[in-house]
């Protein structure tokens, strides 16, 4: 199942010359661009490993292309996104965030139902991926 | 001086690449090998577009350089220049000048030289990155320095990535030469080894009257055959720095010139402001026979 998190992930995967278009446009707004990733990929897991620090001052985006690639080198079957973090005073948060990696097979989710206290049913997901420990998931 | 000049689609003109050079010659004084390099430069830009809209193959060229040449002569001041050139050519993409020394790209302890290095290597993407001085970089007297290592990914990006960035390194000329015998791999990636040459006399009175004017001063008669003479005493002397000892002259000229009119400030004219006259710089100690202590004075 196809995991579809932040901007644009009910298209298809985006190419490296329209990533760095959109990277391009973060950077003309000022934002600064960071990469992640993770294999842990529920939907509460917002925290993601960063992979590098956040890139501030930069003014083209072969700088953050270059740091996609080394972080796709070494996490390839990981997922992978970058944020673009707005600092102005008002907003001081991520404007945009998008996937730029995923493994190559995504196995979806899993739904459990929980029996609470007096029949109530709850819900949770998790990935099938989740059996197998942190590194060897995908 | 940042905007792009108007260009046609998908090229530069012919007419864009002339009014630039004209600016330029303009900007700089002297500096004849400079500005023949650079029009070379945008001479190939400019064919490279005709070939393109020929359909015959185009490579980018190598454009990274090396400025060398005496104290003063305006390696800085061209290198910044060169920045939004490049950019108005159309050869870097934003024209920005990240502008590092050692100490930027060199870390304090193992490990921190690579993060430091490719940082500001990032930062540098799109417009030109200007190590000043960068035979510091390499230090032989010390096997384990990790300037070496800041050279190696200098080196690997100057290679790899000739379209994202364009290294310009500068320095003094005899100790750049003994850098790149020690590191021949770098000399060897730099396609433009340019030497900046001394002024003449007559090119420094010429820089003078332009810093002048940039300060809203100028000459009177006397005061120009008096720096004239200046000059000649003060380039036969030791540590002459070509424009920035004109700078470092005239900035003393004019606290003569301040401390001549303190006083009687109230009745001074625009005229009289903005005047030096020929005792401002007469009274130098280098016209006076005394030799100077250190550096100008």
């Amino acid at each position: 199942m196809r995991v579809t998190q932040g901007a644009f992930s009910f298209l298809p995967d985006l190419s490296d010359q329209q990533i760095k278009a959109q990277l391009e446009y973060c950077l003309r707004n000022d934002w600064a661009v960071s990469v992640e990733y993770t294999d842990d990929i529920h939907p509460r897991n917002t925290y993601w490993e960063m992979y590098g620090q956040p890139m501030f001052d930069l003014h083209d985006a072969a700088g953050v292309m270059s740091e996609i690639t080394a972080c796709r080198k070494t996490f390839p079957k990981h997922y992978i996104r970058v944020n673009a973090f707005d600092s102005t005073l008002g907003w001081e948060t991520i404007r945009l965030s998008f996937l730029v990696n995923r493994p190559p097979e995504e196995p979806g989710f899993r739904l459990r139902r929980i029996e609470s206290e007096g029949r109530v049913q709850r819900y949770a997901i998790e990935p099938y991926a989740m059996d197998k420990p942190a590194g060897r998931r995908y | 001086m940042n905007q792009p000049v108007g260009r046609p689609e998908g090229g530069v003109g012919e007419q864009d690449v002339l009014a630039l050079l004209a600016e330029l010659d303009r900007e700089l004084i002297g500096l004849a090998p400079v500005k023949r390099r650079i029009r070379d430069v945008a001479a190939l830009l400019v064919v490279d577009s005709a070939r393109k809209a020929q359909h015959l193959p185009v490579a980018a060229p190598g454009l990274h350089m090396c400025f060398s040449g005496n104290p003063g002569t305006g390696k800085t001041t061209v290198a910044l220049k060169m920045a939004s050139i490049l950019h108005q050519l159309g050869f870097v993409r934003k024209g920005h000048l990240v502008a590092v020394t050692r100490d930027d790209l060199v870390g304090q302890y193992i490990g921190h030289t690579a993060p430091k290095t490719r940082e500001v290597l990032k930062r540098a993407m799109g417009g030109v990155l200007f190590i000043d001085e960068a035979y510091y970089l390499y230090r032989p007297e010390n096997e384990r320095d990790y300037g070496q290592e800041a050279i190696e990914i200098l080196l690997q990006v100057m290679e790899n990535q000739r379209e994202d960035l364009v290294v310009i390194l500068a320095g003094y000329k005899d100790r750049m030469a003994r850098f790149f015998e020690c590191n021949p791999g770098f000399s060897s990636r730099i396609a433009h080894h340019i030497d900046f040459p001394d002024y003449s006399g007559e090119e420094l009175m010429q820089i003078a009257d332009l810093m002048l004017e940039r300060m809203g001063y100028q000459f009177d008669a006397s005061a120009r055959a008096a720096f004239d003479q200046y000059l000649d005493a003060r380039m036969k002397q030791p540590h002459f720095a070509n424009a920035r000892s004109v700078r470092n002259a005239l900035d003393r000229a004019r606290l003569r010139h301040a401390s001549r009119l303190f006083g009687q400030i109230a009745g001074a004219d625009r005229e009289t402001l903005s005047t030096i006259s020929a005792q401002d710089i007469l009274a130098s100690r280098v016209l006076q026979g005394t030799s100077p202590a250190a550096g100008d004075v």
